[in-house]
């Protein structure tokens, strides 16, 4: 765990070095807080909660987390300082969860630095902290789910533009399983057994049921075990394609 | 530290096992065999000099051995740790400079450092202390606090020979640590080695003939992924001019005796 601990450190740390992390940080706060307001119908509801806050991160999640995680092994292949890692005495599992856990704790950083929409709809109701609790819990696996994609396709190219690409889209996928865009047509063509394997593997979905308040061990599991697996994939593909 | 010890007699001293063992190691890439049947072996006290042509196999042998590469057949080992079973205890043994010295160009060197010195199990003064000689041996004193993309390429060769011998290790393996380096710092680099030399074993690749008579114990000169020459500098100059013998060697494209 103390290797870990080391690569975590260094990764965020380099976040913190360049302006990587300000500029960010910047617009991932200017979205979060302009997009209920714009679209959500915050003040409109005339209901005191975050609801209209929460229902933007699957969308926002979509691009602004690729632009953390598209560098994490991207960069390392390009300038050639994989070499210089994997000859160090750590192995595939502690540098993967390492730098999967700098991206990860980075998020819940930008999320943690929204708490003035808390503030805010404490000062103009009473809402259900219970709930904004759950969901903001949610929104953190919700990250964590698109940064595991993230290193997964990070680690597949040099290029971090390619592994931007390849995040959003899946991401997207992801996301729009849960939309009746692609519902409506598993309904008519396909049991509704399947359906609702589709409906329960997005993230939309996922994420409905966390900002109602119901946050439950299918959430940690279905999150959890997609982190565990593209985390998995991405040390296989890391093995790889290393060298090349 | 000009006292300089006599390479042969610390070769002699140090008589137990091999330090780095490589066997029939061979790299296939595609169609193409990179790497074709090396063997050899590096004791205590020796410093190995790899020579060969531009696209010989010599980076992807040292691939290969550091562990960075699985080799296509054949075994490597580092302290008597094969670098495939025992990566672990095999990495801790030694230390490598890459290829073109890569480092992470947002960290200053002292920074790169640290985090080095921390992956290495180094802590606390002991830590303060291993990382204040080593910048002072590889004279980096004055760019400790500047980003390393800020660098030029004689310093980013000098914090890549840092990060490789931190923990003070038992085998060192140094891809081409010369290039990019002034005429004076190539000489503090090879007196840095040559000081190092009694107390490792020390694989260096270089294209510079005399980088080989200045400090090697020994000489490899591969070409096309075949081992051509395994013996003393003496022995190579003993044959003549060396850039002739080295040509004469790799162009031939058969092993010559030693």
């Amino acid at each position: 765990m103390r290797n870990v601990w080391f690569l975590t450190k260094r990764e965020i740390a380099g976040y913190f070095s360049t302006p990587v992390a300000y500029v960010f940080l910047f617009f991932y706060l200017v979205f979060m807080g302009v997009m209920p307001f714009a679209l959500g119908g915050f003040y409109e509801r005339e209901m005191a909660d975050l609801q209209p806050f929460f229902a933007f991160h699957p969308w926002l999640y979509l691009f602004l987390i690729p632009a953390v995680s598209m560098r994490l092994w991207a960069e390392e292949r390009k300038s050639g300082t994989i070499e210089l890692l994997m000859t160090l005495p750590v192995t595939m599992p502690q540098m993967v969860l390492g730098k999967f856990l700098a991206a990860w704790l980075f998020a819940g950083l930008a999320l943690v630095l929204t708490f003035p929409m808390w503030i805010t709809v404490n000062y103009l109701g009473e809402p259900d902290n219970g709930v904004i609790l759950a969901s903001y819990i949610g929104s953190f696996l919700l990250a964590g789910g698109y940064l595991a994609v993230g290193s997964l396709f990070s680690a597949t190219t040099k290029n971090q533009v390619i592994a931007f690409v390849l995040t959003f889209v899946t991401g997207l996928l992801l996301v729009l399983a849960g939309t009746p865009l692609v519902l409506d047509w598993f309904t008519t063509n396909v049991p509704a057994a399947i359906t609702d394997a589709v409906r329960s593997f997005s993230f939309l979905t996922q994420m409905n049921t966390i900002t109602q308040g119901v946050i439950d061990v299918r959430a940690f599991t279905y999150f959890g075990s997609l982190i565990v697996a593209c985390l998995i994939g991405c040390g296989i593909v890391l093995d790889m394609k290393k060298a090349s | 530290m000009e006292a300089l010890l006599d390479p042969q007699r610390a070769s002699e001293r140090d008589a137990t096992k091999p330090m780095i063992e490589i066997q029939n190691l061979t790299k296939d890439f595609g169609p193409l065999r990179a790497v074709d049947g090396i063997t050899f072996s590096v004791r205590r006290g020796e410093v190995l000099g790899f020579l060969g042509p531009n696209g010989a196999g010599k980076s992807t042998t040292m691939k290969m051995l550091t562990g960075f590469l699985a080799p296509t057949s054949g075994k490597a080992s580092i302290a008597g740790h094969d670098v495939e079973n025992e990566a672990m205890a095999a990495k801790q043994k030694l230390g490598y400079l890459p290829e073109g010295a890569p480092a992470y160009g947002d960290m200053t060197p002292a920074a790169f450092l640290d985090f080095i010195a921390g992956i290495r199990g180094l802590g606390g003064d002991k830590k303060r202390a291993r990382i204040e000689e080593v910048v002072r041996l590889v004279h980096l004193e004055g760019v400790l606090y500047q980003s390393i993309d800020t660098l030029s390429k004689g310093f980013k060769r000098r914090v890549g020979i840092a990060q490789a011998i931190l923990h003070d290790p038992d085998v060192l393996v140094l891809d081409e640590p010369t290039d990019g380096l002034d005429p004076n710092q190539k000489h503090e680099v090879r007196s840095l080695i040559r000081t190092m030399a009694p107390n490792k074993a020390i694989v260096l690749s270089t294209h510079i003939l005399e980088e080989v008579e200045a400090v090697c114990t020994r000489a490899i000169i591969i070409a096309r992924g075949k081992l051509l020459f395994d013996g003393t500098p003496q022995e190579l100059l003993a044959r003549g001019p060396l850039d002739e013998v080295f040509r004469q060697i790799t162009t031939a494209g058969r092993p010559t005796a030693s």
